[in-house]
């Protein structure tokens, strides 16, 4: 039953929001909802104990698809992850005027409830129909919201994930017509994307892999990834990059990995190469960016790299590395992109170059700033480590007979990161150039930041809360 | 009171969180105490823990579990301390003199306008380096190890205004990465083939010796050990600034000067010594690993003290001093001699705490100034800071019975026994270090004021919470050596009967009395002639523009320019090219150009670019809605 009504309650509350009229009860209400759906997924985290729950109706009978939910760990992780995310972002940005804030929070929600779906479903048609669910709002929001050049860069991405669901969709037709008797079911989906014959798991692999590629995204898939997050709202780059990144991840760790297993032979090393690339070629970039927003977006593709080469490490430290990452990914990043939208609000640039001295005029932001840098960099007692950890030991190990140069490779990661980091930090926060009074964070900023701090904290001082799960 | 081994890092934890949270209401006064109290109430139980452990206790013994950091299936790795001879000596070091910094910074830092803050990072960096050597397995210390480097990024862009300043926090942040990095893969290395990260399992794996199996069904060879000891010791030489990446640590002098004395000087920068002599058990097994330790660390004795002798800022020649002193302590680990490295690690913590705050009194009388070309006879107005400095100079030069007298003449025995080119070298390098020390201290003590008249007029001794730590610090550099005598004057080396359940000098072949005496003998007269030498120059030296070698020296040898030339500029460099080339016209061009063609021959696709992508995207809206719709309803309908 929660399962379903982590599917619901955004999706009502999200309908719902399309009627009000006055922003404040609008975001009254949507932070209502996504804290309602908090609790619920902090529950059924919290209710799972040794069996992972399944639930199934029949939903489209004659196509043989349905209404199949499993809240796995890692599923309901994710699902609590969007759940906290949520209610943080409506938090912290409730002083920001947005137009027509009725559709704007409507829409969030709706992306909220289709990031649930495709965390849960346990069908494929399913899990397609979220995922479509889960973009097109957000289709929307990017469109609509944004700076100047949002049409440009809200049309690429359009395209980019319009071809990557064309081509998810082929694949998924046909698998689907190799099943017994046409079915979605996902046990069904494991054994006849396993038996199939070599060159058509390898031709299917590639399909969603790029559908999922997109979404994560892997070098180099990634091009729509700087300008979408640089043009959206703060909100909306927090949904694309702290959740929707994750369901390509996701979906390849359910819907990929281990439905085509010969693709996933061929393919895995060519893939982890290119998540290596991801890696280097992304803190490249990063070095170099003048505005934050992309700065934070190329750091992203980094970070995934990672991840993406953890998955096909094929280890156990590794998964459990990457499931752990992911979450703490999200709480991390999202801090950051709340702290930039504190900064761009009050200084009116993203542009590091013209920015500087926040320490002085705001010391409890630098404060959250600094921390949340070091927990991006994977700093030892925040929660940014431990994943890290386990992803390297977890690669390896991998029986890849690169393992350990790979390891090494992708470690270099962890001195770029820094480099740009520490960079954007000196750039914001030091030296003395902005010398204007700003005013330090609101009430309601320092209750979402100090919470993200203190979940930064606590998983990074005491990652078993987290890893016994797993 | 083993089991109470968490308060130590607990107390300053405390006293982080205190200044921390409430720096903006904490009353200067407060935020000295609670800081300064929370080292000396570490200080304390750290003293209980060691006359425990002094007599006693055998190594391995003292686990004290806290709680399971990581657990993944079958691979634990706890949150414990390892309380032993060794932690227990670095606890007292850390602790003790952390706390007359502490004391010494109430002064210092009165004045400044970020002083609860200044205290919050020094007690978050004792935290820290504690955790370092406290941790009973490598994850622990790469917590304590990592932290340490936070809480130095910290506190050497304290002044954070100052570009230069932060530019420093940075490079030193970076370059210890660099060095983590290895240490990183030197612990994937030791998972792989230990199957453990914690001491204890790791080192009686290695009992077996070369050969051995180990508990991952793996065969211990000399590859091996040799590869996870190389790792181990790149981490070393990124935080003991040894070459090459010992360009952070002159650079982070950038800090405030008590910060130098504890974090650059006395305790931060031994990590890499620590850590090493921790895992004695490996590296003696790894004979590859152990001579190129010895050869850096000798490099880097050489090549820093020549920086020292033409720098003129006060706290640069300590800087590169510091990085010198740590080559010793790198070429006795290399040579075997753990005890001697240790020992060295002790006396130069109280001698070289003792010059940083010596010049930080002078810094503080002198208004900020570093240039000991604007210094000279600040002796007579200062007196104890001058004698306790003198005492500094002559304890670092191995001026006879001083403490660092005996640990050189450890250090130097050990290098004469394995190799005497060694022997030689490690002789130039004190040459050169009793000269820099003593053109500092006449520079600065004796001749004429060469000043302002305002900064004369200011000259002061420092107040007693500055002298007395320098007066504590001078009496330990003076009695320090006692600890080691060498066997000439007594059959008691206290502190190797003291670390012998933990570390043990490997292979070191001792020498006969007379020899072990001459080499005394030589050392001392070096250190006499380098002091009439330096005298004899400093009366001289006019601070006209150097040529030749002396230009190289006062340039650093170029290094940071080199690598500047050969790192830093590239990797910019290639960053923009991929960010304007790559990225711009190849990737993200080619998906733009791919569209533009799309678009040329599709009218539809022009149309949904002219912004009818909504109305496209609303009907595909309305269609999911009604699929799922159907869904609701065949859910209603079951």
């Amino acid at each position: 039953m929660s399962l379903i009504l982590l599917l619901v309650i955004p999706l009502i509350t999200g309908l719902a929001s399309f009627a009000f009229r006055k922003a404040q009860a609008v975001k009254a209400w949507a932070l209502f909802g996504s804290l309602l759906t908090l609790v619920v997924a902090a529950l059924s985290l919290c209710g799972i104990k040794e069996q992972t729950h399944t639930i199934s109706y029949t939903w489209l009978p004659t196509l043989g698809a349905s209404f199949a939910l499993q809240g796995s760990v890692t599923a309901l992780l994710m699902t609590l992850l969007t759940a906290i995310v949520f209610p943080l972002t409506l938090l912290a940005q409730w002083n920001k005027d947005i137009e027509q804030p009725h559709r704007f929070y409507g829409l969030m929600l709706l992306a909220q409830a289709g990031l649930m779906g495709v965390f849960l479903a346990h069908d494929l048609l399913l899990f397609y129909f979220f995922w479509e669910l889960a973009l097109i709002p957000v289709y929307f929001l990017a469109g609509q919201w944004g700076d100047k050049d949002r049409i440009k860069s809200s049309f690429k991405f359009f395209v980019y994930t319009f071809l990557g669901s064309l081509l998810m969709l082929g694949g998924l037709i046909y698998l689907y017509l190799q099943t017994p008797n046409g079915n979605f079911d996902y046990d069904t989906i494991l054994a006849t994307g396993a038996a199939l014959p070599m060159a058509v798991q390898n031709t299917l692999f590639v399909l969603f892999f790029i559908a999922f590629g997109i979404k994560m995204p892997i070098f180099p898939l990634h091009s729509w990834q700087a300008g979408a997050y640089e043009q959206t709202l703060t909100p909306v780059t927090i949904v694309l990059s702290a959740l929707m990144v994750k369901m390509g991840l996701f979906g390849v760790i359910k819907w990929l990995y281990p439905v085509f297993p010969s693709g996933t032979e061929q393919f895995g090393n060519i893939i982890m190469i290119l998540a290596l690339i991801g890696i280097i070629y992304g803190s490249m970039l990063a070095i170099v960016q003048k505005d934050i927003k992309r700065l934070i977006a190329y750091s992203s593709l980094a970070h995934v790299g990672l991840m993406i080469m953890g998955i096909f490490a094929d280890t156990h430290n590794a998964s459990v590395g990457v499931v752990a990452q992911m979450f703490n990914h999200g709480i991390t990043i999202t801090g950051l992109w709340l702290v930039v939208d504190m900064i761009e609000r009050r200084y009116g640039t993203r542009n590091m170059n013209e920015l500087g001295g926040l320490a002085g005029a705001a010391p409890q932001m630098t404060i959250a700033l600094v921390v949340i840098t070091f927990s991006s960099i994977a700093l030892p007692l925040t929660n940014g480590f431990v994943g890290e950890f386990l992803l390297f030991l977890g690669i390896f190990e991998s029986t890849n007979p690169n393992h350990i140069i790979y390891m090494a490779i992708a470690g270099l990661g962890i001195i770029l990161g820094a480099i740009y980091m520490l960079n954007m930090v000196q750039k914001v926060a030091y030296g003395n150039k902005k010398e204007m009074a700003i005013a330090d964070m609101s009430m309601n900023e320092r209750l979402s930041i100090y919470l993200i701090l203190a979940v930064i904290i606590i998983l990074g001082v005491y990652p078993n809360l987290l890893l016994q799960l797993l | 009171m083993t089991q109470l081994v968490y308060l130590v890092p607990l107390f300053p934890l405390i006293g982080f969180l205190l200044n921390g949270l409430f720096w903006k209401s904490m009353p200067k006064k407060l935020a000295g105490i609670i800081g300064s109290t929370a080292i000396l109430a570490s200080f304390a139980v750290s003293l209980g823990i060691f006359f425990e452990v002094k007599n006693g206790a055998a190594a391995g013994q003292g686990i004290v579990h806290l709680f399971d950091f990581i657990t993944v299936g079958n691979f634990k790795i706890p949150f414990a301390f390892m309380v032993d001879q060794l932690s227990a000596m670095f606890l007292l070091i850390i602790t003790g003199i952390g706390f007359l910094i502490h004391l010494y910074s109430t002064s210092y830092m009165h004045d400044d306008e970020g002083f609860t803050k200044y205290f919050a990072y020094l007690n978050l960096f004792v935290f820290f380096m504690l955790l370092l050597v406290l941790g009973a397995n490598y994850v622990v210390m790469f917590i304590g190890w990592e932290g340490v480097g936070l809480a130095s990024y910290l506190l050497i862009g304290f002044w954070y205004k100052n570009k230069e300043y932060t530019n420093a926090s940075k490079k030193a942040f970076v370059m210890n990465r660099i060095g983590d990095l290895g240490f990183l893969i030197g612990m994937m290395l030791t998972v792989y083939h230990f199957g453990t990260l914690s001491y204890n399992d790791f080192f009686a794996q290695l009992q077996g010796g070369i050969g051995a199996q180990t508990q991952n069904g793996y065969m211990i060879g000399s590859g091996m050990t040799n590869a996870i000891a190389i790792c181990f010791f790149i981490g070393a030489m990124g935080k003991s600034a040894q070459i090459p990446l010992y360009t952070w640590l002159p650079d982070a002098m950038a800090g405030p000067t008590p910060v130098s004395a504890l974090i650059h000087a006395a305790t931060m920068v031994t990590a890499g010594i620590y850590m090493i002599a921790r895992s004695n058990a490996l590296f003696n097994l790894a004979p590859m690993a152990q001579n190129m330790i010895a050869i850096i660390g000798l490099a880097t004795v050489l090549l820093a003290a020549s920086i020292a002798l033409k720098q003129n800022d006060i706290k640069k020649v300590l800087a590169y001093s510091t990085v010198s002193q740590l080559g010793y302590m790198f070429l006795a680990l290399g040579v075997g001699a753990y005890v001697g490295s240790l020992f060295h690690v002790m006396t130069h913590a109280f001698f070289k705490a003792l010059l940083f705050l010596g010049s930080g009194s002078v810094i503080h009388a002198m208004s900020g100034e570093q240039d000991m070309r604007k210094m000279g006879g600040l002796g007579k107005y200062m007196p104890i800071t001058k004698f306790t400095f003198l005492i500094g100079c002559l304890a670092i030069s191995g001026f006879p019975f001083f403490s660092g007298f005996f640990s050189k003449d450890e250090i130097l025995a050990a290098a004469y026994a394995k190799n005497p080119m060694f022997y030689y070298l490690g002789l130039l390098g004190a040459m050169m270090t009793t000269f820099y020390m003593f053109r500092a201290y006449f520079y600065t003590f004796t001749g004429n004021f060469r000043g302002t008249e305002e900064q004369k007029h200011h000259v002061h001794e420092s107040p007693a919470t500055m002298t007395i730590p320098l007066i504590i610090l001078a009496i330990l550099s003076l009695v320090g050596g006692l600890v080691g005598l060498p066997e000439v004057f007594s059959h008691h080396h206290l502190l190797n009967e003291y670390l012998s359940p933990v570390v043990q000098n490997f292979d070191i072949h001792h020498l006969d009395h007379t020899m072990e005496l001459t080499l005394m003998g030589i050392a001392s007269a070096i250190v006499l002639i380098m002091m009439y030498v330096a005298r004899v120059i400093t009366r001289k030296e006019q601070f006209g523009e150097a040529k030749g070698l002396a230009k190289v020296l006062e340039n650093k040898w170029y290094v940071d320019e080199i690598y500047d030339f050969l790192i830093v500029r590239p990797l910019a460099w290639k960053a923009r090219i991929l960010n304007n080339i790559v990225e711009q016209k190849g990737i993200d061009g080619g998906v733009n150009g791919l569209g533009q063609l799309v678009q040329w021959g599709s009218t539809r696709l022009k149309n949904l670019q002219s912004g009818q992508v909504g109305s496209y995207l609303f009907a595909m809206v309305i269609g999911i809605i009604i699929i799922f719709a159907i869904g609701i309803f065949g859910l209603l309908y079951m």
